[in-house]
C-alpha cells in the first residue's frame, strides 16, 4: 500500500503534463473528423502520443490495416527496450499477471521515472505510478475533443502546430548536446521531406513514408556511431 | 470510413502497442546484446518525431506565413531548453499573431 500511495504522487506531475498533451490530441482527432468516443478509445487503450497522432492521420486517410499496425509497430518500436529495461529493474517475485498489467503503462516519462528509481520496483509501486497519468491522458483527450466544437478555428489550427512544437522540445535540446542525435533527426526530417517532394516518391502514403524516413535515419546513426554501453 | 472500422484501427493500434510493451517484461530477463540494435532503439523516438514533424509543421496552421512564425519561434525556444509547455504555447501564441 505505501509503495501504491509513494508511486501515485510520483505520477502527479507526469499526470498534469498528459492533461495538455492529450487536450490538444482530443482536439485535433475531432477536427480531423474522429468522433468524440472513438478519440477517447483511443487515448485509454493506447496511452501513447506520436503514436496516437499518427493513428489518425493514417485512419482518416483511409490507410490499411496493415499500414496502421505496421506504422504503430515503427513508432512505438522504443517500448520493445524501455520494457525490456524494467524486466531487470522489477522485483524477481513479481507474478506474470502483475507483469501483463504494468505492461499496459509504459510510456517514455512513466519509463523515465520507474527506471531511475534508486531501489528495485515492485507492482504495486507501478500502479500507482500508472493509474493518474491514464486517467489525465483519457480526461484531457476527452475534455479537447468536446472543446474543439466551441473553439474558434484560428485556435485550433494553431494548436496543431503546438503538437509539432512539442516534438521540437522534445528531439531538439539532446540534439544540440549530442552531434549524433543531431545527424539522425536532420537525416529524418530530410528523407521525409524529399519522400514528400519527389514525384513517384510522394505516391508513398504517409505512414511507409514516416516508417521509411525514420528506420533509415536511425539505422544510419546506429552504424555511425554506436551508443555507450551503460548498466 | 465507418465508426466500427475506426474502432477497428483503434484496437489494431492498441494491440501492436500492448504486444511491443507487454513482451519483452513477460519473457525477457536478459538484455539485447547487440549494440546495432541498442543504438536503433536508441535513435528510433528522435528519427520519428522529426519525420513526423517535417515538412508537416510547415503546412499546419493552414498558412504559411503563421505556421513559418510558429515553426521558427519553436525552434528558437527549443534550442534554448524552455521545455514542453513553454515551445508550444510559444509557437502557438506566434501562430496566431501572425495568423
Amino acid at each position: 500500500m505505501k509503495e501504491f500511495i509513494y508511486g501515485l504522487r510520483r505520477g502527479i506531475p507526469i499526470a498534469a503534463g498528459y492533461l495538455s498533451v492529450s487536450f490538444t490530441f482530443g482536439v485535433k482527432a475531432v477536427n480531423d473528423g474522429i468522433p468524440v468516443w472513438i478519440a477517447v478509445l483511443m487515448s485509454l487503450m493506447n496511452l501513447t502520443s506520436a503514436g496516437q497522432f499518427a493513428g489518425v492521420s493514417l485512419i482518416m486517410a483511409q490507410s490499411s490495416y496493415l499500414e496502421i499496425a505496421a506504422a504503430t509497430f515503427v513508432i512505438n518500436i522504443r517500448y520493445l527496450l524501455m520494457s525490456l529495461a524494467l524486466s531487470q529493474k522489477l522485483e524477481k517475485n513479481t507474478t506474470l499477471l502483475q507483469r501483463l498489467v504494468v505492461g499496459y503503462g509504459i510510456t517514455d516519462e512513466i519509463f523515465a521515472l520507474a527506471s531511475t528509481e534508486p531501489e528495485e520496483i515492485a507492482a504495486p509501486y507501478m500502479y500507482g505510478l500508472i493509474l493518474l497519468p491514464t486517467a489525465g491522458w483519457t480526461a484531457g483527450t476527452a475534455l479537447g475533443a468536446m472543446a474543439s466544437r466551441v473553439m474558434p478555428a484560428s485556435l485550433s489550427s494553431a494548436m496543431e502546430l503546438g503538437l509539432y512544437a512539442m516534438f521540437l522540445a522534445i528531439i531538439i535540446p539532446p540534439a544540440r548536446r549530442d552531434a549524433a542525435i543531431a545527424s539522425v533527426v536532420l537525416t529524418a526530417a530530410v528523407i521525409e521531406c524529399l519522400l514528400h517532394t519527389v514525384p513517384v516518391l510522394s505516391a508513398i502514403s504517409t505512414g511507409f513514408q514516416v516508417i521509411i524516413a525514420s528506420v533509415l535515419a536511425a539505422a544510419l546513426g546506429a552504424a555511425v556511431k554506436s551508443i555507450k554501453e551503460e548498466g | 470510413m465507418s465508426q466500427t472500422e475506426m474502432f477497428c484501427c483503434v484496437a489494431v493500434m492498441a494491440g501492436i502497442t500492448y504486444i511491443i510493451r507487454v513482451l519483452p517484461i513477460t519473457v525477457f530477463h536478459r538484455k539485447i546484446s547487440s549494440v546495432f540494435i541498442r543504438s536503433f532503439l536508441y535513435y528510433i523516438p528522435y528519427a520519428v518525431l522529426s519525420a513526423l514533424t517535417f515538412p508537416a509543421i510547415f503546412t499546419s496552421t493552414g498558412d504559411p506565413v503563421s505556421s513559418a512564425a510558429g515553426t521558427a519561434l519553436a525552434l528558437l525556444l527549443a534550442f534554448f531548453d524552455r521545455g514542453l509547455v513553454i515551445v508550444a504555447a510559444g509557437a502557438v501564441a506566434a501562430a496566431l499573431v501572425f495568423g
